[in-house]
Formats: structure tokens, sequence, C-alpha cells
């Protein structure tokens, strides 16, 4: 059987009109962000979603709504409450056992099944591993098109469409996609990429409420067990508020305990470029850049980093960046805030003495 | 055991220039790989068909050039390759790209039903992660992404269990084949090809099979016509206004720099000093 005569028996959903076919788009009403709640714990990326899909929907005069599929459980309640906090009209809500954890077929069910029955123009997503995982998957049920990993997200006026820009060819291009004929309009954006909104403790709004179809007899993978990573290997650096990060430059891994000392004294986290990953001085969830977290703390050093446009598309978030190169004509300098051209392996160290000094100092005012 | 992997050739992203005048990416010239990621996804594919016996199948979409991409995977060990290229998949877009590869594995699966895919996790090029589950659904296969480990495979009961990294820990999954998995990078090491392998690649003929070998009638979906997203406007990133602000060096041992570093930075972002050391 080929992959077109199983798509016109087994799709369990009608696919999003063409303007093409002579359908009416304009039934597609209004700005969806899906909630990723994942044990209990909601993905911070679905608030900056929120933020952004705010504007879009302000700018297009239509409500903002989540979307939370969970347990029946109270985290899910609470994630819906938070969705209005962070900026939320109405949520849409999907709860049952079967969508207890995550698994691929019976959010993807559930999703399209929102998406068909209340029929959003735009639907946003965290570009994160369950993102992904979902984003790909609910794109091809409903044949829509779908971009990834955006940086700015506009509304086109003159044709009415979402215009997505991501960077491409490692950051060094962006390109803006529309998907012009098919609805919703799919976007998946990374963490940290977007502003945190503010939250509005106490603001409700209607959730609308569905049940799931999919029975779990139905669904065919099972989750054995899960197995949490260690706090050592918890990283928290995509929402570090201060990073200091090295790269080559150091020279040797046994440099790279002047960039841990700097970043215990100031009280936040460390991390690398690709180079010093990959050679392993420091574990990969450590790797700031294109293909590693993007960033945006509110201070960012980087020591003998030389600024590569993947390092960079991952960094330039941050509020202010203090670069320290011996090379006066390395990129980094066009980005960052302070630089210093200078050894890191001498800076490094008397950064971390003067900070120490005036903590010390301050405590002591105290 | 049967087993398909998608591999795509990509160019040496390192290596990629960008015209300064036109904005147009430069290709030519731009040595091309295959996507490295992919390469995790066929180690494990061979892996597998070493212990469980069978055969892998590599296929891509892509111009004639791409035969070089799927003679190395031979020469790494593979069965056998095929190239799909025809002019009416241009353009496409990852849906388009899914029913183009989705109904490929179909017509392979006709001769020899397929038991798993492999895909890699994304790109280096579009980057985009979303062809393996696009395959996955158009095929109705289970959908395994960030596969670190492979448990086990038991074949007389259909069955497979393997490691999937989540957010704050791994997936222990159990499910039935056919599946589809993509690995992650880092979760093996490619192995050397056989001195046999490489003579074989050498003479191996990929064959070349345009869409109606792939058994698509209707190229609807296929190619530009088959895709939802329209590529608009390509672009240089904006140059930051502002440069950064130099701190003077000149005759000033580290510590000074260091001091005078952070005089300036406090006096410029004095909520800073208060989150420091927090
Ligand atoms: C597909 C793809 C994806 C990539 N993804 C990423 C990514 O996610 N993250 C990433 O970081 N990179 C990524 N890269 C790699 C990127 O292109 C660069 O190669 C990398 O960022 C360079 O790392 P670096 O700055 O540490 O090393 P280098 O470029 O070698 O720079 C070292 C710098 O240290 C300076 N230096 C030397 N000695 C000293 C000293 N004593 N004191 C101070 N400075 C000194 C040098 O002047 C130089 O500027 C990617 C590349 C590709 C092709
Ligand atoms: C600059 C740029 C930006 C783009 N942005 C988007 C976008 O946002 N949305 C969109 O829908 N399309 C986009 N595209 C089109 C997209 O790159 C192509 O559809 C491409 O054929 C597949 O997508 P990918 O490279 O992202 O693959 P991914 O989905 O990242 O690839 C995952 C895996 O699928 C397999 N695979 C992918 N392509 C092939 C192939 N041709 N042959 C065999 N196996 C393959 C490989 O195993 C690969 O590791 C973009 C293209 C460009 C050039």
């Amino acid at each position: 059987m080929s992959a077109e005569d199983q798509d016109q028996e087994q799709t369990p959903v009608a696919a999003a009109p063409r303007r093409g076919d002579g359908a009416d788009l304009s039934v597609y009403h209004g700005v969806w962000v899906f909630v990723e709640l994942e044990r209990g714990k909601v993905h911070p990326v679905s608030w900056e979603l929120l933020g952004e899909g705010r504007k879009l929907a302000t700018h297009l005069g239509v409500p903002l709504s989540g979307v939370v599929l969970g347990p029946d459980q109270p985290a899910t309640q609470e994630a819906c409450d938070h969705a209005f906090e962070y900026g939320a009209d109405s949520v849409y809500l999907m709860r049952g056992p079967v969508l207890t954890d995550y698994r691929t077929d019976p959010y993807t069910a559930g999703l399209t099944d929102l998406v068909n029955t209340f029929k959003p123009e735009i639907m946003l997503l965290g570009a994160s591993t369950l993102g992904r995982d979902l984003a790909g998957a609910l794109a091809t049920t409903l044949a829509t098109g779908l971009t990834a990993d955006c940086t700015e997200l506009r509304i086109d006026d003159e044709t009415r469409s979402l215009a997505a820009t991501r960077p491409t060819f490692g950051g060094s291009l962006l390109c803006t996609i529309h998907t012009l004929e098919y609805r919703p309009q799919m976007a998946t954006v990374r963490p940290r990429v977007m502003a945190m909104p503010d939250r509005v403790p106490g603001k409700r709004g209607q959730i609308i409420e569905h049940q799931p179809k999919m029975p779990e007899e139905d669904v065919i993978t099972k989750i054995l067990s899960f197995i949490p990573d260690s706090d050592a290997e918890k990283a928290q650096l995509a929402y570090a508020d201060i990073v200091v990060a090295g790269g080559r430059g150091l020279g040797k891994p046994e440099n790279f305990k002047l960039v841990q000392d700097l970043a215990a004294v100031l009280g936040g986290d460390y991390g690398g470029s690709r180079p010093v990953t990959h050679a392993g001085w420091i574990s990969a969830d450590r790797q700031i850049g294109q293909t590693g977290k993007t960033i945006r703390p509110k201070l960012y050093i980087a020591a003998g980093i030389s600024g590569a446009i993947q390092h960079r598309v991952g960094v330039e978030g941050a509020d202010v960046i203090i670069a320290i190169n011996s090379d006066p004509n390395a990129p980094i300098f066009d980005f960052a805030t302070f630089g210093i051209v200078g050894d890191a392996l001498q800076i490094l160290p008397a950064l971390t003495e003067a900070l120490q000094e005036r903590l010390a100092a301050r405590k002591a005012a105290q | 055991m049967h087993i398909v992997v998608c591999i795509k050739q990509v160019p040496d992203s390192a290596q990629i220039r960008v015209h300064p005048v036109t904005n147009t990416i430069m290709r030519q010239g731009v040595p091309t790989i295959i996507n490295p990621y992919d390469l995790f996804s066929l180690e494990e594919a061979l892996r597998l068909r070493d212990q469980l016996g069978g055969k892998v199948t590599v296929i891509t979409m892509g111009p004639k050039m791409a035969i070089e991409a799927l003679k190395k995977c031979i020469s790494y060990g593979a069965d056998d390759a095929i190239l799909l290229t025809d002019k009416v998949f241009a353009g496409s877009d990852t849906l388009a790209t899914s029913f183009a590869l989705a109904s490929t594995i179909a017509k392979i699966g006709e001769t020899t039903p397929v038991d798993m895919v492999f895909c890699g996790k994304q790109t280096i090029d579009g980057d985009t992660a979303q062809v393996g589950p696009g395959i996955a659904r158009r095929l109705h296969m289970q959908q395994l992404t960030y596969v670190a480990q492979v448990e086990k495979v038991d074949l007389d009961k259909g069955e497979i269990v393997v490691h999937r990294r989540s957010e704050g820990g791994v997936q222990v999954l159990a499910t039935k084949l056919p599946c589809l998995v993509t690995m992650l990078e880092g979760s093996n090491v490619m192995r050397y090809g056989s001195m046999d392998d490489l003579f074989r690649a050498a003479r191996y003929e990929v064959a070349e099979w345009d869409h109606k070998a792939a058994g698509i009638t209707v190229t609807a979906q296929c190619g530009l016509k088959g895709s939802p997203t329209v590529v608009k406007k390509v672009f240089a990133p904006p140059a930051r206004a502002v440069k950064a602000e130099m701190i003077k060096t000149e005759g000033k041992t580290p510590r000074e720099v260091a001091d005078a570093l952070l005089t300036s930075v406090f006096a410029k972002h004095p909520k800073l000093e208060m989150e420091i050391g927090q």
C-alpha cells in the first residue's frame, strides 16, 4: 500500500482546507499556544510563547488561548490558571489518564481533534524535545505548514498571515517563511529565544473542556519507567541569570577551572563553545549556541571564544555581554557590550578576585 | 530484520559562505557530507542487523550527486541503497519530503517488509527535525525520537524497548514494530567499514527511483506544489548598531583591568551589581 492510499484510508480527521480548493480559511480564528505540561511542571517556553502570542493576537484582533493536555490532577488545573496569568484569554483543556505522561500518539490525536473542532489560525509550540516530537507529528496529521525554531514572529498585514523568521545555515542567514494556503499556521520557538512576559496573579478566563477519545488500549507505546537526571546532569544553564563560558582560547581543560571559579563567585552557571564540549572539557549539555543551548542571562561573560555565528545566535538575547579575547579583531567584539583585549588566563582570576573583594565589602557593610 | 535508514546529503556548513552583496548562499565548491546526525542512526541500524540478521537499506531524496553519500553508506556496511531523484520533488518542504520518503519506504516494503526506519535527529542545513515524525505518521509507525539507547529488540514478538531522552530524564519505552527511531548524537561511534565493503561500495550501482518507481501516482503532494510553507525572504542578520565598549589595558595589571571593567559595567548597569553573588 502506498503512503497516498494510507493517507486517504486512515487519516482520522479531515485535513485543513486549502484556499486553492475554494475553502474558506477565515473560519480559522485565534492564536493558540500549546502549554507543555510534563510530570507536573510546565516548561517555561510555554509562557514565553504566550507573551509572543499575545502580540500576534492583539495585532490580528483575535483571542489568545492556551492548550493544556494532561492527567486529571491538580497540576493540570494549575497549568490552566498559570496560562491565564501569563496572558491567555481562554484555555482549551483535555485531560484523562491516557494523557498522564507524554506519548506521541495520544497527544497528537488529542491536539488534532482540538484543532479540527475549534479551528485556530495560528498554533505555537516550544522547540523542546517534547515540542519537536509533537509538532512534527501534528503538522503531518493536519497536513499543514510548520516553521521550525523561529526567532521572530510577525503578522504580514497584506496577507494576514504569520511571517515566521528563522536562522538557516547555522545562523549565517535568516529566512522568513509563510504558510499561505493552509491552516493552522504552525511554528516552533526554542526556549529562551523570546522574553518571559509579566505574570498577572489571579487573572482567570474561560476553560473549554474537551474529552480525549483515544482509549489506552489503542496506545501501542507504553512507558516502563522514568530515570530522572541526577542534579549534576540537570544543568539549568538555559535559565541562569549569569553565565560564564570558555572556549578553545583557554588552551587546555585544566584552565576551565578559571571559568568555573568566576561563575561560582558570581552565583551563576557555566558553559562553553562547541570545541570544548566536543573535546570533553565540559559535558555536552553545557554547549552554548545553535546546536547547543540558547541562553538569555542578565550577564554573559565569554572568555577565549571567537564569537562564530553559531555561537552568537545562542547568546544574543543576553542583556550584557562581556568578551575577553586576545585577538582585537575577534568577531565576538562585534556583538559584545564590553570588551577586553587580553589573556583570559590572567583576566579571569583577576576578575574573580576583584569580585570576591567587592562581595566581602558588601557583606561587611550590611 | 529489514531496516531502512534515511540519510541526507548536506553542505559542510563549516564551509558555507554568504555572498556579501547578493546575500545568497555560495554553494559552489562547498564540499558535501552525510548529515552528521544520520551516522548515529546508520550505525545503530548496522549493529541491530549484525545482531539479528537481515538487511539495511539506505535511502535519500536528492540530486544525482547524492549517489556519493549513498555509496559512502555502503562502504560502512549498508546492504542496499536507493536514490529518490525526480524534478517533481524539487522545492519540497518537510511535509512534501516526508510524503516522498514514506511512499518510497512503503514501496520498498512491498518486496521485503520493513521492521524499522531510522532517521537522523535533525539535519544541519534545514535543521527542522520534522521529517522523521512526518514519516512515522504517514506509515502509522510508532515514533521514537531522541533515542539514547536501543535496549532490546525481540523480533519474534515484534517488540522493542528504548531509552528516550526527555526533559529532565530518560523515558524507558516499550513498543511494537514497525517503528521509526531517531538517534541522539553521541549514542554510538560510527565504525570503520571493512575492506570488503569498501570494494563493494566502489562497484555498487545505486538504484535511481523517480516518483513512479516510488509508487506515487498523483504528484499533488510532491515538491513545491505539495509544500504548505513558502520561503518569502532570505536575508543576512542585521549588524548591531552599538559597538562594544573596550576597556583600556595598556600599562595596566590584570587586576586593574578587572576593576576598570567592573566599574564601567556597574556604572551602566547598576541593577546587575545586586544580582551577583546571589
Ligand atoms: C553545524 C554547526 C553547528 C555549530 N554549533 C555550534 C554551537 O552550538 N556552539 C558553538 O559554540 N559553536 C558551534 N559551532 C562551531 C563554531 O563554528 C565555531 O567553530 C566555534 O564556536 C568556535 O569555538 P571557540 O570560539 O571556542 O574556538 P575558536 O574559534 O578557535 O576561538 C578561540 C578564540 O580564543 C582566542 N584566544 C586564544 N588564546 C587566548 C587567550 N589566552 N586569552 C583569550 N583569548 C584567547 C582566540 O583569539 C580565538 O578568538 C558549530 C559549527 C557548525 C558547522
Ligand atoms: C533555509 C531553509 C529553511 C527551511 N525551513 C523549513 C521549515 O521551517 N519548515 C519546513 O517544513 N521546511 C523547511 N525547509 C525545507 C526542508 O529543509 C526540506 O524539506 C528538507 O528536505 C528536509 O528538512 P530538514 O533538512 O529540516 O530535515 P530534518 O527534518 O531536520 O531531518 C531529519 C531526518 O530526516 C531524514 N531526511 C531529511 N531529509 C531527507 C532527504 N531529503 N532524504 C532522506 N532523508 C531525509 C534524515 O534522516 C534527517 O536526519 C527549509 C529549507 C531551507 C533550505
